[in-house]
């Protein structure tokens, strides 16, 4: 039995490995949000009988840079009347969350190096899913403060949408998550990962069924993406909590919307679908994870190109009405079972 | 609710697959007018002159006054039309004066792409509608 890497037995291999893992686990999160933008436009548009962009580069390759590039060199604007401080905090208190709760998936089996045991995953915590939940939460402050501090009805209106709904369907999530560790007694991703690594069957979707479709439905509530895009709005707020933004701090609001859709996605393959265990053999996990992540967020751009955005009090019904009570049923007959198998 | 949802999901994906775009590569690829479409107008040449016979039909008619002709004699003692301009940015690309045209001097062609940068460039004098 190989011991496994940590600070006490090779400190400097450690540090130097958690930086790797940290700067390409960025790196990658960073290049797919940059080509969701992309891709989503492609895809959105060729729903809709467009083309999507086609100038820049081969069929508009690099238009991410350009929208980066253009966004970086904008005049950034602070309203007179705006909160300073929060102004400048929102957008990174947005993006901080929507990124550090990557740390926690697993990417890969163990690896040895040096005659060390390495998780392919920044960090396992043994309350792995617990932080996902916070961060989650986390999320919404800086949509709340960015609406609030702006000094403007629209952007006031978004974040005041975006609290209301992120407590609605929060709940939801977290007992839908709850029904997934009560079959893995665990709330470590890399051992949820493990359960489901015996074959396809496995994966808690085929015993999770219903808990599956809520946390995706909750999910897109969550991080605000069409049906549930309410603090955004534009055919009413303009632009929702972002109306003000301007720049590099509207290109955060952007990034973090992408993130956190990566987020979404990377959570719901890991508790659901196997994490970077199966089809492919394990070698090839990351290539695993991400399919499964990539299939979600098409997925998503998917929904986002058929329907409407759920009116106000539709999105209340649903969560509150639906999803909470359908959760608490799963949670009820997941416990059942549990214990009758025993 | 649900059939719904994946009817119109299946109607998106349907589009998504390749074939389904009616997009035009506008500057790359230009679609052909119709044979009746109203562009930048043009005076029709006979051998060594325009077919035109300076009778202020055109102008007359015109609904907008963006025709200036003036008529002169040439040395055969025929009328020709010793100016003749049309004030682009006043046209209204009604097509009249070519119905009005008695000779059949003037017809309308398929350009449409007109934009130009002084005011003076839309001033189409003879030579330029010659053309």
């Amino acid at each position: 039995m190989t011991e496994m890497l940590s600070m006490s037995n090779n400190a400097p291999l450690f540090v130097g490995m958690m930086l790797l893992k940290l700067l390409v686990v960025f790196g990658v999160t960073m290049l797919i949000v940059a080509y969701a933008t992309w891709c989503e436009r492609k895809v959105i548009g060729h729903m809709q009988t467009r083309l999507g962009p086609m100038r820049t580069g081969w069929h508009g390759l690099l238009q991410p840079i350009a929208d980066g590039l253009k966004l970086f060199f904008k005049e950034d604007i602070i309203p007179t009347q705006a909160s300073k401080v929060s102004f400048l905090l929102a957008p990174m208190m947005i993006l901080v969350p929507a990124l550090i709760t990557i740390a926690v998936v697993p990417f890969g089996p163990d690896i040895t190096i040096q005659g060390f045991k390495m998780p392919l995953q920044i960090t396992d915590l043994n309350i792995g899913v617990l932080y996902i939940l916070a961060f989650a939460g986390l999320g919404v402050y800086g949509i709340v403060l960015a609406g609030w501090s702006s000094n403007s009805k629209y952007a006031l209106l978004g974040g005041v949408r975006a609290t209301a709904q992120m407590i609605s369907y929060e709940l939801a999530a977290g007992i839908t998550i709850i029904a997934v560790f009560m079959l893995s007694e665990t709330l470590s991703l890399r051992e949820i990962v493990a359960l489901q690594s015996g074959s396809v069957i496995d994966w808690y979707v085929f015993k999770q069924p219903l808990a599956f479709g809520l946390f995706i439905i909750t999910g897109l509530a969550e991080i605000n993406r069409t049906p549930f895009d309410m603090p955004e709005a534009e055919s009413e707020l303009v632009s929702g909590f972002c109306t003000e933004y301007s720049s590099m701090k509207y290109a955060l609001f952007f990034m973090a919307e992408y993130a956190n859709m990566i987020v979404i996605a990377a959570i719901a393959s890991t508790l659901f679908l196997g994490g970077w265990s199966g089809p492919l053999p394990e070698a090839l996990g990351v290539v695993n994870l991400l399919g499964k992540v990539f299939a979600i967020m098409f997925f998503f751009i998917w929904l986002r190109a058929t329907l409407p955005r759920v009116r106000y009090d539709q999105l209340m019904q649903l969560g509150w009405k639906i999803l909470i009570p359908l959760a608490l049923a799963n949670l009820a007959v997941t416990g059942l079972v549990v214990v009758l198998q025993q | 609710m649900f059939t719904a949802i994946a009817k119109g999901l299946g109607i998106t994906f349907k589009h998504m697959l390749p074939g389904h775009s009616t997009t035009v590569q506008y500057p790359a690829v230009k679609l052909k007018m119709s044979d009746r479409f109203r562009g930048l107008h043009r005076l029709v040449p006979t051998r060594d002159r325009e077919k035109c016979v300076a009778c202020y039909l055109c102008p007359t008619v015109c609904p907008a006054k963006c025709i200036t002709v003036e008529a002169a004699e040439n040395d055969k003692g025929e009328k020709y039309p010793r100016v003749y301009k049309i004030d682009l940015l006043r046209c209204i690309f009604c097509g009249y004066c070519v119905e009005a045209c008695p000779v059949e001097a003037l017809e309308m062609t398929d350009a449409y792409e007109l934009a130009d940068y002084r005011r003076s460039d839309f001033e189409f004098t003879k030579e330029r509608l010659l053309k």
